[in-house]
């Protein structure tokens, strides 16, 4: 901030420079209307948005900026799902410790924290954008799809959640996943005890048994152990992350292709 | 509680034992079915009630004072009761007390702006939002700066809560020693309480998986154009009024009961009750096929097993079947005709089978039913 307002500060000058120009490819001071197109254009992060929008759009009473948020908070539990990853290992013996250790142990360990905390937030965000898009009706034509996309994405949002649910190893952890896994015991046919998997037989040979159904291929085992917690980790770290990401590319060009944020015609 | 003086500790104790009194499932379960029936009236009959009682002066700032005043107060006052906080501020339950707000406050915020705008459009103006559309911004800076705030507001929200609150860790995992009650995550606790009217392969199977199609289904089955693009009720009275059920009874009413209400044994408990491990809920409950065969007709049960669920069935066929049809030329004869036999099927196929919720609590608690239909020989429990 220098006194003279013709006297270009020292941040100025600094954005003169060709390594600063050689980042950022649009010319400053970015006033012209032409150079604030350019800003998106030029980005490839920025330029998931479109250059031009209209005005309702931007308005944080229409959209709430959840489905930004939930991105958002997407990307944050990425940040600190990778700087847990570098402690925690996915066995029986250590896991438990080793998130012990991330609380005592390591420097300023509130990762924990931010991650577990921010899973909540972005369920209950995902819910809140869900709740948005049908508040405004923009489930109707032409963006019929993109809501189904985004049901997909409030399924994997919750799996995300339930496969980290079991990682810190402690009891409130395995217990919650055994009520959730003997759901999957009684699924129609493919679960132990769902109805009709002792049709699925042949004679005495029975092909749905504890060692075979749905819940044995969930949990890697029969009952919630070593077997889990190695298939759950996986799963959280890598399967879903990869689903979810396709599924989210997905539902941010669709919402550009069905012409842009929905808006009254 | 000592910071009070001893009349008006009497009062609040006595609020609080009248509170824990009427919160059983029944009782609860009847106030907000009976609350969503009014304020999102789904029959002729509520809507007039609804009127009298001028329920939509709520969708306004007024209204929403009063709300979160209400809210804040009972919170407030909740929060002298040691079993109340004990439940409330566990670490893993602040998140879903900020659910409850959420939820309250972005339906409130959501059904004022569609106030203003049926305002707008009863005096043939178009909705706020529509204004606003005829004007372009440029999304560099206008929106990317709003973004960026909010960006800011959540990282900061977040850092806060993780230094304020240690994430909980508890004993090392044990497969020998159950905590009772073993809870699920808290977003399927609303399955869970499921468990209480279905057996597994039905709270746990079917009904996620129809509450995943028919959320998909919802574009396809809702066929009214107007509606999109700006907040609005009176246009989209009937699809808000079904939604609501799902969204506030089904889903959030389901998911607060099974975390703040349910203790050891799966027992409901009052907010200001202790969890007593050796409450029992006395079950004799008996299935329809008991009912009938020994009950009404005074015999044995058929040995078969077809003959002897054969009412079951025949409730389950006339349900599906036959109450679609009739529905058709009734209550939905507009529906019907205006989206078609296709959609009009599947609408009313997920409505019978969420209203089956409902109904099968009703039969548990008038009747004691246990099964509609109960073949436990192949886990086949209705
Ligand atoms: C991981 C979860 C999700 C993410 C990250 C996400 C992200 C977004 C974003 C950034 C937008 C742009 C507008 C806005 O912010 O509101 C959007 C729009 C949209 N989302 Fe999502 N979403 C998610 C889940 C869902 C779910 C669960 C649904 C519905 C079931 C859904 C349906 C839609 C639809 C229909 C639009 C277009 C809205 C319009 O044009 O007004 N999304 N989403």
């Amino acid at each position: 901030m220098s006194a003279d307002p013709n006297k270009p500060s020292l941040f100025d000058k600094f954005k003169n420079t060709q390594f600063y120009r050689s980042i950022f490819r649009t010319g400053v001071p970015v006033v012209s209307h032409r150079q604030r197109m350019m800003v998106m254009l030029n980005s490839v992060f920025l330029h998931l948005h479109p250059v031009r929008l209209p005005k309702h759009a931007v308005k944080v009473r229409y959209t709430w900026c959840m489905g930004g948020l939930s991105f958002f908070i997407f990307l944050v539990l990425t940040v600190t799902g990778i700087l847990l990853m570098f402690y925690y290992r996915p066995t029986i013996e250590y896991a438990y410790g080793d998130v012990m250790d991330l609380s005592q142990q390591v420097p300023l360990g509130i990762m924990r924290e931010i991650h577990r905390w921010g899973a909540h937030l972005m369920v209950i965000t995902v819910w809140l954008h869900m709740f948005r898009v049908f508040m405004t009706g923009s489930y109707k034509p032409p963006r019929e799809f993109n809501w189904v996309v985004g049901v997909v994405l409030l399924v994997l949002t919750m799996l995300m959640s339930f496969t980290g649910y079991l990682l810190p190893w402690d009891q409130l952890a395995i217990w919650a996943i055994t009520v959730g896994s003997n759901m999957a015991g009684a699924t129609p046919f493919l679960g132990m005890n769902g109805p009709g998997s002792s049709l699925l037989s042949i004679g005495d040979v029975n092909f749905v048994t504890s060692v075979s159904d749905a819940r044995f291929a969930m949990l890697g085992g029969r009952f919630v152990g070593g077997g889990a917690l190695l298939r759950f980790y996986v799963l959280h770290c890598i399967g879903l992350p990869f689903i979810i990401m396709i599924f989210m590319i997905v539902h941010f060009w669709r919402v550009r292709k069905d012409g842009g944020i929905s808006g009254p015609t | 509680m000592e910071a009070f003086p001893v009349p008006l500790k009497i009062i609040m104790e006595a609020v609080k034992h009248f509170i824990n009194a009427i919160a059983s499932p029944k009782i609860l379960f009847n106030i907000v079915f009976l609350f969503y029936l009014i304020v999102f009236p789904p029959f002729k009959f509520f809507q007039r009630i609804h009127d009298a009682l001028g329920i939509d002066r709520l969708w306004t700032k007024r209204g929403g004072i009063f709300i979160f005043s209400l809210m804040f107060l009972a919170f407030a006052f909740g929060l002298t009761d040691a079993n109340f906080r004990l439940i409330v501020l566990k670490p893993d339950n602040v998140p879903i007390v900020a659910l409850l707000f959420l939820v309250v406050f972005f339906l409130w915020f959501a059904m004022t702006q569609a106030k203003e705008n049926d305002e707008a459009i009863a005096k043939g103006d178009k909705p706020k939002e529509y204004a606003d559309s005829r004007e372009k911004v440029l999304v560099f800076p206008d929106l990317v700066y709003i973004e960026f705030l909010c960006l800011i507001f959540v990282a900061v929200l977040l850092a806060v809560w993780a230094i304020g609150l240690p994430a909980p860790l508890e004993q090392p995992a044990n497969p020998t020693v159950s905590p009772n009650p073993s809870k699920a995550p808290w977003y399927f606790l609303g399955l869970q309480e499921m468990l209480v009217y279905f057996d597994p392969w039905i709270a746990g199977v079917v009904l996620p998986t129809a509450i995943l199609l028919g959320l998909m289904c919802i574009p396809y089955i809702d066929k009214n154009r107007k509606g999109l693009g700006y907040y609005t009720y009176q246009d989209r009275k009937m699809a808000i009024n079904t939604f609501m059920f799902f969204w506030l009874v089904l889903w959030m009413f389901l998911i607060f009961i099974g975390t703040f209400l349910r203790g050891p044994n799966w027992s409901f408990f009052g907010p200001f009750e202790y969890w007593d491990h050796n409450k029992l809920e006395v079950l004799n409950n008996i299935n329809l096929s008991q009912y009938v065969f020994m009950i009404w007709l005074k015999q044995g049960m058929p040995s078969n097993i077809l003959l002897r669920e054969a009412p079951g069935f025949l409730v389950l066929a006339v349900y599906f079947g036959l109450l679609p049809a009739i529905f058709a030329k009734t209550i939905f004869k507009d529906l019907y005709q205006r989206i078609g036999g296709i959609r009009y099927s599947i609408f009313v196929v997920f409505l019978l089978m969420a209203l089956a919720l409902p109904i099968k609590m009703y039969l548990r608690w008038l009747f004691n039913i246990k099964y509609i239909i109960a073949i436990p020989e192949f886990f086949f429990n209705i």
